[in-house]
């Protein structure tokens, strides 16, 4: 049995082949009008309103953020998940969401989109490697999906998984990481308006390389605690165990927020270099939470972040 | 006459100086290319890693001369200064680059990172001990120290090796395939010294019994 939200769509509104193949039309919010044009690269924008959770910061430019940035599984270097993640079959997508919820099942992506709103969120985004970015992220607020399946009254975390598709995730092949690699977030920061899950950036379709179909944004933590490509979220009473702080608890702590007085084994998080300003470029410091602190520091009253980093 | 030696009798006519200008070439297509903004959204850690693996690869062709005229006959030993003093000039360039494009000459900055960062430590360290080696990597030095002490003072280029290896294993995040490489094979390079050396005692011992 597959469950899905609570909306006035019909079960046969929600899964045809239609959906899977028009999903770009879906995203644009264009409706039934949709259905009947054709499909190509314009179609591809996504109609989002501006949100005041953006920065004023000027973008990073289309192609530093889709051609440098990490993606294990298409490889370690920066610029393999651009080269090789053409691979990755987006549509058709379903995210299991199950564990601690009212409704849990499989849902299909095409599903979900119906029923949120989508944003533009420009937002800070800081690597544990010490370099930075600003990212005009098109999604919608995680909350949203939670409170739709409903999250019962013991769930205390979020965990995510990313897709395991080694035919087409090549590094998966390798066992550089324990796949599929994993994440996860208090309920309170799950639950928190900035906490976003994205579709799309630069009002355009998410690129395979940034996460595609759908990923997370977390903008105060450092960006490996924003998985991508998501399938599967569960809600559970206990700390989940996520990928890096499984290979380095020292060094990359459930939290990480960021927080330029926990310096990193290789990297001193004090600084940092914004992407895209050549060879001259001034490394410029680090702010607490990565500049969030207004917005989050609340979650985290009372807690040591160093011990808790 | 075998592949080797006609090899090695061509490799006379080759002369080593064109190394000490060839070598230093790709620093400066690096820096056009970091330059020219070609080298994509980071250009600093470009130049940066790609100057410091140079450097290691060198460090890696030095330690292979040996070993190759031992077990395949080919004799390179006349490359081996040039190939050693470029392999100093990648690592200087590299650090250079760390400093004063990278960090910035924030010496505050850069102190804490030596101090606090195992892998810089463990670069830094590398770096000085490739300095006395590239200072004497010179025909009066050889004689000033005499050849015994010049020998042994250029051991030192095995704990360089395995520092380089150390610092780029410890640089990268989780256990990458590449690094791991390098180190397998200086750790590999260096294993086959010790025993050429275990071999070379064995047969001067037996002489001497003998």
């Amino acid at each position: 049995m597959v469950y899905r939200f609570k909306t006035d769509l019909k079960y046969s509104d929600i899964t045809p082949h239609e959906t899977f193949v028009n999903r770009r039309q879906l995203i644009a919010g264009a409706g039934a009008a949709a259905f009947g044009s054709i499909a190509g690269p314009a179609l591809a924008k996504i109609d989002a309103a501006k949100s005041g959770y953006s920065t004023e910061m000027e973008p990073s430019s289309f192609e530093d953020i889709t051609t440098y940035n990490n993606f294990y599984e298409f490889g370690t270097g920066k610029s393999d998940p651009s080269s090789y993640a053409d691979a990755l079959t987006v549509d058709p997508w379903a995210i299991k969401i199950d564990g601690l919820v009212d409704r849990p099942g499989k849902y299909d992506l095409g599903a979900i989109l119906k029923v949120v709103n989508m944003e533009e969120r420009i937002y800070r985004h800081r690597c544990v490697e010490t370099w930075s970015m600003v990212i005009p992220w098109i999604g919608f607020e995680l909350k949203t999906v939670l409170d739709r399946v409903g999250v019962q009254s013991g769930a205390k975390y979020v965990a995510f998984e990313t897709l395991h598709r080694p035919s087409e995730m090549t590094a998966q092949k390798r066992q550089l990481l324990d796949w599929p690699y994993r994440e996860g977030l208090r309920l309170d920061e799950a639950m928190h308006p900035l906490t976003i899950l994205a579709t799309g950036l630069y009002g355009e379709e998410m690129p395979k390389q940034n996460g595609a179909p759908i990923r997370l944004v977390v903008p105060w933590k450092y960006g490996y605690k924003s998985i991508k490509s998501i399938v599967r979220i569960t809600l559970t009473d206990k700390q989940p165990k996520t990928t890096w702080n499984e290979i380095g608890p020292d060094e990359y702590g459930f939290y990480s927020n960021v927080n330029p007085e926990v310096s990193h084994p290789r990297w001193s998080q004090a600084t940092e270099r914004p992407v895209g300003g050549g060879l001259f470029a001034r490394r410029k410091p680090t702010l607490k939470f990565n500049g969030y602190e207004e917005e989050v520091a609340s979650l985290y009253a009372g807690m040591d972040l160093v011990e808790n980093h | 006459m075998t592949i080797t030696q006609r090899i090695n009798t061509g490799l006379k006519r080759v002369p080593a100086w064109p190394l000490y200008i060839v070598g230093p070439l790709p620093v400066i297509w690096l820096y056009y290319l970091g330059l020219t903004n070609q080298l994509g959204a980071d250009p600093v850690k470009a130049i940066e890693q790609q100057l410091g693996l140079i450097g290691l690869q060198l460090i890696v062709a030095g330690l292979m001369i040996t070993p190759l005229r031992r077990f395949a006959g080919l004799n390179l030993i006349k490359f081996r200064r040039a190939i050693g003093l470029l392999a100093f000039f990648y690592v200087t360039v590299h650090l250079l680059t760390w400093l004063v494009v990278d960090t910035q000459l924030d010496w505050a900055y850069i102190w804490m990172d030596i101090v606090k960062r195992p892998y810089i430590t463990i670069g830094m360290t590398g770096f000085l001990l490739l300095l006395p080696l590239a200072v004497t990597s010179n025909n009066i030095s050889i004689r000033r120290l005499g050849p015994a002490t010049w020998n042994k003072l250029h051991r030192l280029t095995y704990a360089a090796a395995l520092a380089g290896a150390v610092h780029y294993v410890w640089l990268v995040k989780g256990w990458q395939t590449e690094p791991l490489v390098y180190l397998a094979g200086i750790v590999t390079l260096l294993l086959v010294r010790i025993r050429i050396r275990s071999k070379r005692i064995v047969a001067s011992t037996l002489k001497r019994a003998g």
